[in-house]
């Protein structure tokens, strides 16, 4: 993160991520970057995987002009990798909601989005939405962070924030779908580790009219995020906590008014808490935090140099990246690290 | 004369850097100076000998895994896992080292100058003469020698006190030593706190002067200073835990 907004372009991040190639399979990898759409800033851009886009696109554009506009689309542009197979189109369009079709709801463009992301994607008819924010884009696919890259041409795209992920999927298979980054809206979010509480988690955000849809754990983390960030309105370090929140044994060793809204907040959001190993970085258009599981079972390192920010899990990424890095921390357990850009 | 043999490591994936070092090795290379490292996993792994490996940059995980012999020197950080499993020799680490630094170790010594993360000492065990030492500068983070079966786990908290959760968790054996006092709500069920014993300080006094030497410190502050000992609560402290007997 640049905490000015002063863009980067695809390239650094690239290369930071293939130093960790040993975490990957070449089943998945993923790019997210802020700031990528300064000519349609206000509009929602939704990125599409359409398994056929003769045949399945009629459909999502008729979804979308009946909740909106749609100010342009087109075939997001991809540069064909000898060992990458297409399996997908990925698609843009850069859609405007129409706010009189959501009269009771206090955020009635951003409801509609969402609503219209679930929608879409639970219907399975060759059409998913892995990208919905405005000004950013999630670019992913099947095969190892270079190839993913280069397939995208990462390097075309400028941002002030970007996130990447090098996928090993260990508990289902590997597809487009599944690999990181997950977005829904404004966040953003790159997992390393399992999600054990899965079960748990999915029945709780499922309740609360999210459908997972994607096979993997961390697609909950982003509806986690946009329900305790956006619908419940904590701020981030406070939703962090819900989502691992400090020990029992640690709670009865607070002072009282400390110890009071800890536990208060761990019951009221006992089942959106996390358990299992996990390292986490989440974005938005403002904000990126970092954080682990309470019990440090994945790694994650921290490094600042003037206006950026970097929080990777090896220090040699950042390295990579930033040969002149000034300072590099590993930040304990469970503790959020936030960076947030200037206003 | 003393064989140098230079090896600039930019750019070099580790299974030809770790070939080029096996060659100098038969080679007969007494030391090894590799510059430009950054992130190479398994470095010097396996490796035999009595080469010195000097290593400018920050070297990937598992670091001198299986090695027999060597002493390898990091002029910079290190990842996790530093000193996994290793049988002989000994790695000097003059920044920080991530999580499980000197996991399952069991024999030779691990020396970092500054911090370590999580679970520090991991599963070091000793047998006969193989006795695994890891000595830490500065401070470490919980389960400080999490299922600890054997050794030496000395950590000198230069960098301030050890405040770390569940220190010992599942130890067994071994002893973990800290300078300075350790709060019990730090302690691990099954891990206790005992005085260091005169035969003790005897004991670790040569390793703090090792140290010491190695990183150009005054080691007499440190080997009269107050010390917490940390051991099993009894010989077998979780019978009964998973089955009765």
């Amino acid at each position: 993160m640049d905490r000015k907004r002063r863009t980067m372009d695809g390239s650094g991040i690239r290369q930071a991520l293939s130093m960790m190639n040993e975490r990957g399979s070449g089943e998945g990898a993923g790019y997210v970057a802020y700031g990528v759409y300064p000519d349609y800033r206000d509009c929602y851009a939704l990125h599409v995987f359409f398994d056929n886009v003769r045949e399945n696109k009629d459909v999502v554009d008729a979804t979308l002009e009946q909740w909106g506009t749609i100010e342009h689309d087109e075939a997001i542009p991809t540069y064909d990798q000898p060992n990458l197979r297409a399996v997908h189109t990925p698609w843009r369009y850069f859609f405007k909601p129409d706010p009189s079709l959501a009269p009771a709801s206090t955020s009635p463009e951003d409801d509609i989005v969402s609503a219209l992301v679930m929608r879409v994607n639970t219907a399975r008819r060759g059409a998913l939405i892995f990208s919905s924010g405005k000004n950013v884009g999630v670019f992913k696919a099947g095969g190892w962070p270079e190839e993913v890259a280069d397939f995208y041409r990462i390097e075309d795209y400028e941002g002030y924030t970007w996130l990447a992920h090098n996928r090993y999927p260990t508990n289902t298979p590997g597809w487009w779908g599944g690999a990181h980054p997950f977005n829904l809206l404004g966040w953003s979010v790159v997992h390393n580790g399992e999600i054990t509480s899965y079960g748990t988690n999915r029945r709780y955000i499922e309740s609360l009219g999210y459908t997972c849809t994607m096979y993997t754990d961390t697609e909950v983390v982003a509806y986690l995020i946009d329900l305790l960030v956006r619908r419940h309105g904590l701020d981030l370090d406070l939703a962090v906590r819900a989502l691992a929140p400090p020990f029992w044994e640690e709670i009865d060793r607070m002072p009282e008014a400390e110890r009071e809204w800890n536990r208060a907040l761990r019951l009221t959001y006992a089942p959106a808490m996390m358990n299992g190993p996990f390292a986490i970085v989440a974005a938005d258009a403002d904000t990126m935090v970092g954080f682990t599981d309470r019990s440090k079972l994945r790694p994650m390192v921290v490094g600042e140099c003037a206006d950026r920010l970097y929080i990777s899990s090896e220090e040699a990424a950042i390295r990579a990246m930033e040969p002149k890095v000034e300072s590099i921390t590993m930040p304990a357990a469970g503790e959020p690290v936030i960076g947030r850009v200037a206003p | 004369m003393a064989k140098q043999v230079a090896i600039d490591g930019k750019g070099v994936h580790y299974t030809p850097l770790n070939q080029q070092i096996r060659k100098a090795v038969a080679d007969g290379a007494d030391e090894i100076v590799i510059s430009n490292i950054l992130g190479q996993r398994f470095i010097g792994d396996g490796l035999r000998g009595n080469v010195t490996i000097q290593l400018y940059g920050v070297p990937g995980g598992d670091l001198a895994m299986f090695m027999s012999g060597p002493t390898i020197i990091v002029h910079g950080n290190a990842e996790h896992a530093p000193g996994n499993t290793m049988d002989a020799g000994k790695v000097v680490i003059h920044g920080n080292a991530g999580d499980a630094v000197a996991h399952s170790m069991r024999g030779g010594k691990v020396f970092v100058r500054g911090d370590i993360g999580y679970r520090g000492g991991i599963h070091m065990k000793q047998y006969e003469d193989h006795y695994p030492i890891l000595v830490v500068g500065g401070t470490a983070q919980a389960y400080l020698g999490e299922s600890l079966a054997g050794g030496l786990l000395l950590v000198l908290g230069l960098n301030g006190p050890v405040q770390a959760r569940e220190i010992g968790s599942g130890i067994h054996g071994g002893e973990i030593i800290i300078r300075g006092d350790v709060d019990d709500a730090c302690l691990a069920t099954g891990a206790t706190k005992v005085p260091l014993t005169e035969e003790d300080r005897m004991r670790i006094a040569p390793v703090i002067r090792e140290f010491a030497d190695d990183f150009g410190l005054d080691p007499e502050p440190l080997t009269g200073a107050k010390y917490t000992r940390i051991v099993p609560a009894s010989a077998r402290p979780f019978v009964g835990k998973y089955t009765w007997e």
